[in-house]
C-alpha cells in the first residue's frame, strides 16, 4: 500500500471539511472493497477519511411504510436486525448473503452502493424496491443513482448518509454465488410495490452494472408467479461473458433467479 | 506516523505506525504476536480473524488506525494460563489441524460463530459459517467436528461460570 494519510472523522460535516482538505481523498466506510484495492496499489487516496466510527450513520429504522438504513451501517447488523426483518425480510436475507461473516462485520450499505460493484448485491435492492439515496447534499433515486460499472452520480465529496427503502407488499431475493468470491454470477431482487407496481432488478449479469428486467416485470405484472416466467425470453446482448459464464448462461440466470426470488417472496 | 491506542489480549498499548499500516502488522510487526497469520492478504482466506470488540474480522482488511481505542483479541490472547480455550482443546482432541497454518483464524471465527449461535450449531450451519476461512490442507473435516465439539463444551463452561 502506498502512504496515506488516515482521519476519523466524527461527524458527517468534519468528513465533508477533511475531504476537501486532501489533494486526492478517499471516503473509507467499512473498508472491504477499498483497502483491498489500497492493497494491490489500484488506489493511492492522499488522505482516507473514515466515516465507520461516526453515529448519525449508523442504525436500522422503520417507520411507517419506509425502512431507513443509515449509511455506515454493517451488513451483519441489517441481517440481523428486527426492524429490518420484519418490514423487508428479502433485504435482511440479501445482506446476510454478502461476502463472508467477516467481511458482514465491517461492510456497509453505504460503502457497497458508493462503490457500484457491477456483481455487487444492494443495488438489486434499491432499485428494485425504489429505494432513495441519501446524501449530506440532496435525495438521489435509485434509478438516477447508478451509473454503470462502479459509477454512481454522487459527486466528489459527496457522503452518503442513509437508504430509505419503501416497505413493499412482497419482495423475494434469489443469487447465484461464485463459490470463492461469493459476489452475485447473477442475482435477481423482485418486487411488488404497495400500489401494485411489479419492479425486476438484476445484478452481476449486465456490462453496465445493475439492471432493470422489464420483459419479466409485464409478465408479473399479469401473474405474479414463478410460471409466468417461464416464456420470457431475455436477451443476451449487453449482458456479461467471462470464464465463470456466456452472456447466455447469464440470461438464462436471470429468469431461473427470478422464479426462485418470487418463490421466496411467495 | 500516528499512534494507535488499543487493548490487545487485555493489556492497553500505545503504538507508532503509519497510517497505511494494517491491523495485522501492527500485531505482528510491532506487538510480535505472530499467531495471526497473513496468508492470502486479500481478504479471502481469513488465517489473519481476530476479535474487535468480540467481533471476528480480518485484521488484513484493516487499517491499524481504525483499530485505535478497540477492543482486539488475537489467538494468544484467549486461553486462561495454561488452560486451552475449549474452541482450542476441541481442536487438538478432534485432530482439527494438520499444518497448522489457518488454526489461528479458523479458532477465531469458530469462536464467533459459537457465540452467535449458541446451542443451535449443526454441522451444515458450521460449514456454512466458516466460509471465510480456508485450510489448504482442505482438512474441514476435522475443523466442523472440533467446532461442534467447542459448541458443547463452551456452553458447559458458560453455564458453571
Amino acid at each position: 500500500m502506498y502512504q496515506t494519510t488516515y482521519h476519523r472523522a466524527s461527524s458527517v460535516d468534519e468528513a465533508a471539511s477533511l475531504f476537501a482538505k486532501g489533494t486526492e481523498a478517499k471516503f473509507l466506510a467499512g473498508g472491504q472493497t477499498l483497502l483491498p484495492v489500497m492493497k494491490q496499489r489500484l488506489a493511492s487516496p492522499s488522505d482516507v477519511i473514515d466515516l465507520g466510527k461516526i453515529k448519525e450513520l449508523i442504525g436500522v429504522e422503520a417507520s411507517g411504510d419506509t425502512l431507513t438504513i443509515k449509511a455506515a451501517t454493517p451488513h451483519y447488523d441489517v441481517a440481523t436486525s428486527d426492524a429490518a426483518k420484519k418490514a423487508i425480510p428479502a433485504l435482511a436475507y440479501l445482506a446476510s448473503l454478502i461476502g463472508d461473516p467477516a467481511v458482514r462485520y465491517r461492510g456497509t450499505i453505504g460503502g457497497s452502493i458508493a462503490n457500484n460493484d457491477p456483481a455487487a448485491d444492494y443495488p438489486a435492492a434499491l432499485l428494485a424496491l425504489g429505494a432513495t439515496v441519501k446524501t449530506n447534499k440532496r435525495s438521489i433515486s435509485a434509478e438516477d443513482f447508478f451509473k454503470g460499472l462502479f459509477t454512481t452520480a454522487l459527486e466528489d465529496g459527496e457522503i452518503i448518509t442513509a437508504v430509505s427503502f419503501p416497505v413493499p407488499q412482497k419482495a423475494g431475493y434469489a443469487k447465484m454465488r461464485h463459490p470463492a468470491s461469493r459476489f452475485a454470477l447473477t442475482a435477481v431482487f423482485v418486487a411488488q410495490t404497495k400500489s401494485g407496481e411489479v419492479r425486476v432488478a438484476a445484478t452481476g449479469a449486465s456490462q453496465s452494472g445493475v439492471m432493470r428486467v422489464g420483459a419479466i416485470e409485464a409478465a408479473l405484472k399479469a401473474n405474479w408467479s414463478p410460471s409466468a416466467i417461464d416464456g420470457v425470453s431475455v436477451s443476451a446482448s449487453n449482458l456479461l461473458a467471462d470464464i465463470h459464464g456466456t452472456a447466455e448462461y447469464r440470461a438464462n440466470l436471470i429468469k431461473v433467479m427470478a422464479q426462485r426470488a418470487v418463490a421466496a417472496a411467495g | 506516523m500516528s499512534t494507535v491506542k488499543l487493548t490487545v489480549n487485555g493489556k492497553a498499548v500505545a503504538v507508532d505506525v503509519e497510517d497505511r499500516t494494517l491491523l495485522v502488522h501492527l500485531l505482528r510487526d510491532h506487538l510480535n504476536l505472530t499467531g495471526t497469520h497473513v496468508g492470502c492478504d486479500t481478504s479471502q482466506c481469513g488465517a489473519c480473524v481476530v476479535h474487535l470488540d468480540g467481533k471476528a474480522v480480518k485484521s488484513c482488511t484493516m487499517l491499524a488506525g481504525q483499530a485505535d481505542g478497540a477492543n482486539v483479541t488475537t489467538i494468544e490472547g484467549i486461553a486462561k494460563g495454561d488452560e486451552l480455550h475449549p474452541m482450542q482443546a476441541a481442536f487438538r482432541d478432534n485432530h482439527g489441524l494438520q499444518c497448522g497454518y489457518c488454526t489461528p483464524g479458523m479458532i477465531m471465527s469458530a469462536i464467533d460463530i459459537v457465540h452467535r449461535h449458541g446451542g443451535q450449531l449443526d454441522e451444515p450451519t458450521v460449514r456454512q459459517e466458516l466460509e471465510g476461512n480456508i485450510c489448504r490442507c482442505t482438512g474441514y473435516h476435522n475443523i466442523v467436528k472440533a467446532v461442534l465439539d467447542a459448541a458443547g463444551r463452551m456452553k458447559v463452561s458458560q453455564a458453571a461460570e
